[in-house]
């Protein structure tokens, strides 16, 4: 595997094997124990054209725990739009010699067009909306550990499909692995044809959770209002909020899901997402520094033959 | 001016080429004499006058210089991209005669001077009629109408303002109008705004894979149907530059079916290619109107068999290489067209979807026609604006090898049948 793209392309095999290193990575986070010659001398570079604490700071724990050096540099927009291209970028650290480059950037298809540039093995740490690879795995990690398996579980992926790459990460990844995947949400925030990509689609909370194993909530942003894609963030909760009531078309055991940060009260009702029989919320964040550092430890290893890198 | 030059041209005589007028259907081996500028006779085994050049066509066809609705000529404003010059060497080897420059250009062809300094320019070339069209409003920035007479008065071939569309219905419905008084062209770029602006690819599956932001196919119809009812209001003169959808081609053909004088052109890349051309996001071809879906491009092709699309432009949008190589939604649209104008048209030929008189009539005399113009045919005492081509030699496009100066070709890689082997203006040859 040369870079992580997307998860679109990548073969079941490949994911399985992630999930798998993953799951070790996170037995040996629990442990308290670190494996810091896995990246010792590799430089990782995280590269933030859009603010994201969460996830940079996931990285940068992921591959310190390994043993890199990790540097962060955030771009802000201002200076991209005083001429500083990102090929401009691509050609610093190629003059740094960088290992690994995680890339987040609000443009779809950015950390494509970074990784025909760049020596370095290119991870996308989400991209406008197109993709967020390890947010898919350690989504499925999560999954796994708490039902043993993906293949056969329903899943319903809820709110802003439209904008998001969570959503499109998560319908390749989990339909490669086998689960039945449901996207529910007003017509407004659904992309068209979505159906193509393998998904059923639903209007209606009510039929789109009945019997659901696992609900994933997506983060609904201000400026959809604003744009006039929904009317207010009151009506959206009523209609789409996950509450109590909504959650209960779901299985008795299913589990909750939010790639964060959450807007309580808006996609989310605290209550729901605070408890602890169905939320699995703070877990996921547990299982993305595991999922990272085994994308980072694939991507280090030499390349073998047969390498993959997704569709891109 | 014309004298002078011509005092200097050899007589010249193409011998042995099928020679093809789509003005008057006449597709015949033949012999063609130039003199002083013109087509002095077409025969047959007459001979060449003392002193006269021979060109041999065996194996070659000769048409009417290509005549092309729609290019972007980089000046003034944006010569890092194009020049006048580089765009004459590019439309040269391309076989194009004459072109219609676009006026959103910056400063806007939005004044008679900068009208009759691009013809003037176009004369300096001695190869290449520049026919500018004037803006609609100001600056081409869709608020206030130009000087729309005073423009015309100039020279200006019609009126449009380029890449962006004329929005408000008031004002097209006042631009239509009032050009009906001198009888101007007005040429819209069908797009809906309110459902286009922000957009990079055609709404539908790819898209959504991609994550790219969409504009919906319907975009066009929708213009197109508003304008149409506007065309009918005001009995102005409307065309549509490059469609690219078969409801838009399909509105097209039944408002002509009722007498409307409503013409079109569409460009190579949406007959040619589809909308999976931008996937890995290649933003060589991204352009505007976006690359469509498979069933219009073949609806395009449709529309170029049964008449209802007038002419092939090339669309020429010269762009650099920083303009391309970003994030596909900040990249900047357009693509080269010029010198795979007359190529990428044949394929058509080649593939059996076109005859090669019809797809040349849309090179030459379908734009002639459109805007009375005395060139894009070959008959006695008509201007010597020719175009010699091998119509089965092959080639390979390749950004970075074209003549001209911008690369930013969406035919990149392409194999092609179809080379330009000579080109005259005026009598003059100008390539080859």
């Amino acid at each position: 595997m040369r870079h992580l793209l997307a998860i679109e392309g990548l073969s079941p095999r490949v994911i399985g094997d992630l999930l798998n290193l993953a799951e070790s990575y996170a037995l040996l986070n629990r442990s308290g124990k670190t494996q810091r010659d896995r990246l010792r001398g590799r430089t990782l570079i995280n590269l933030f054209f859009e603010d994201s604490t969460r996830t940079r700071t996931s990285f940068e724990l992921a591959g310190k725990r390994l043993g890199a050096d990790v540097i962060n540099m955030s771009v802000s927009t201002s200076s991209v739009k005083k001429g500083e291209t990102l090929l401009d970028t691509a050609a610093t650290l190629n003059a740094m010699q960088t290992d690994l480059l995680v890339v987040r950037h609000d443009q779809s298809g950015a950390p494509n067009l970074l990784a025909q540039k760049v020596e370095a093995a290119v991870i996308n740490a989400g991209d406008g909306m197109h993709e967020h690879p390890t947010q898919a795995l350690l989504d499925a990690l999560t999954i796994r550990r708490h039902r043993g398996k993906l293949e056969g579980l329903t899943i319903a992926i809820c709110g802003d499909v439209a904008h998001s790459r969570v959503a499109r990460s998560n319908i390749h990844l989990l339909n490669a692995m086998g689960s039945t995947v449901r996207v529910v949400g007003p017509p407004t925030l659904m992309p068209s044809s979505i159906a193509a990509l393998g998904v059923s689609v639903f209007h209606d909370m009510a039929a789109g959770l009945e019997g659901a194993d696992v609900v994933m909530m997506l983060r609904l942003q201000k400026e959809r209002m604003s744009r006039n894609l929904l009317p207010s963030s009151r009506e959206y909760f009523r209609f789409f909020g996950l509450d109590a009531q909504k959650l209960a078309y779901a299985k008795p055991d299913a589990l909750v899901m939010h790639p964060g940060p959450m807007n309580r009260g808006v996609e989310i009702d605290s209550a729901i997402a605070d408890d602890p029989t169905h939320s699995v919320i703070s877990e996921q964040v547990e299982m993305g520094v595991a999922v990272r550092m085994a994308v980072l430890d694939m991507l280090a290893r030499p390349p073998a033959a047969g390498a993959v890198g997704g569709r891109h | 001016m014309d004298g002078m030059m011509n005092a200097t041209l050899r007589d010249t005589v193409v011998l042995g080429a099928r020679v093809i007028d789509p003005a008057s259907g006449h597709d015949t081996i033949a012999d063609v004499l130039i003199q002083q500028g013109r087509i002095a006779d077409i025969g047959l085994g007459q001979g060449a006058p003392e002193g006269a050049e021979r060109v041999e066509g065996q194996d070659s066809v000769l048409c009417p210089g290509l005549i092309d609705l729609r290019v972007q000529l980089g000046e003034p404003g944006r010569e890092d991209r194009e020049t006048i010059k580089s765009v004459t060497r590019a439309a040269a080897a391309g076989g194009i005669t004459s072109l219609c420059a676009l006026p959103d250009s910056a400063p806007a062809t939005d004044d008679p001077a900068l009208v009759r300094a691009l013809i003037a320019r176009g004369e300096e070339t001695g190869s290449l009629s520049i026919l500018p069209y004037g803006a609609v409003t100001r600056g081409c920035a869709g608020e206030q109408m130009a000087e729309l007479g005073l423009l015309r008065e100039a020279g200006a071939i019609g009126f449009t303002d380029g890449g962006r569309p004329i929005g408000p219905a008031r004002l097209m419905r006042l631009v239509l109008s009032y050009t009906c008084g001198f009888g101007g062209i007005v040429v819209q770029h069908p797009e809906d705004r309110s459902l286009a602006d922000g957009g990079c690819a055609t709404e539908g599956e790819l898209a959504t894979r991609l994550g790219l932001p969409a504009i919906p196919a319907a975009a066009e119809a929708i213009q197109v149907a508003r304008d149409i009812a506007l065309a009918r209001l005001t009995g102005g003169r409307l065309h549509f530059a490059h469609v690219s959808t078969g409801a838009a081609l399909d509105l097209i053909r039944a408002a002509r079916a009722e007498g409307l004088r409503i013409t079109c052109d569409t460009a190579p890349p949406y007959f040619d290619l589809n909308e999976i051309a931008i996937g890995e996001f290649r933003t060589y071809a991204k352009l505007s109107p976006p690359l469509r879906a498979e069933a219009d491009r073949r609806a395009v092709i449709a529309g170029l068999a049964d008449g209802t699309i007038d002419a092939i432009a090339s669309d020429h949008q010269p762009r650099d290489a920083d303009d391309k190589r970003l994030p596909f939604a900040l990249a900047s649209a357009g693509g080269t067209g010029l010198v795979t104008l007359l190529p990428i048209t044949l394929a058509q030929v080649h593939g059996g979807t076109l005859s090669l008189l019809r797809a040349l009539e849309l090179l030459t005399a379908g734009p002639a026609r459109l805007l009375g113009l005395e060139t894009g045919r070959i008959a006695k005492g008509a201007p010597a604006d020719l175009c010699l081509f091998h119509p089965d030699r092959a080639w390979k496009v390749e950004a970075g090898k074209l003549p001209g100066k911008a690369q930013n070709t969406p035919f990149d890689g392409r194999a092609v049948e179809g080379r330009v082997t000579g080109t005259w203006k005026a009598g003059r040859r100008v390539f080859g």
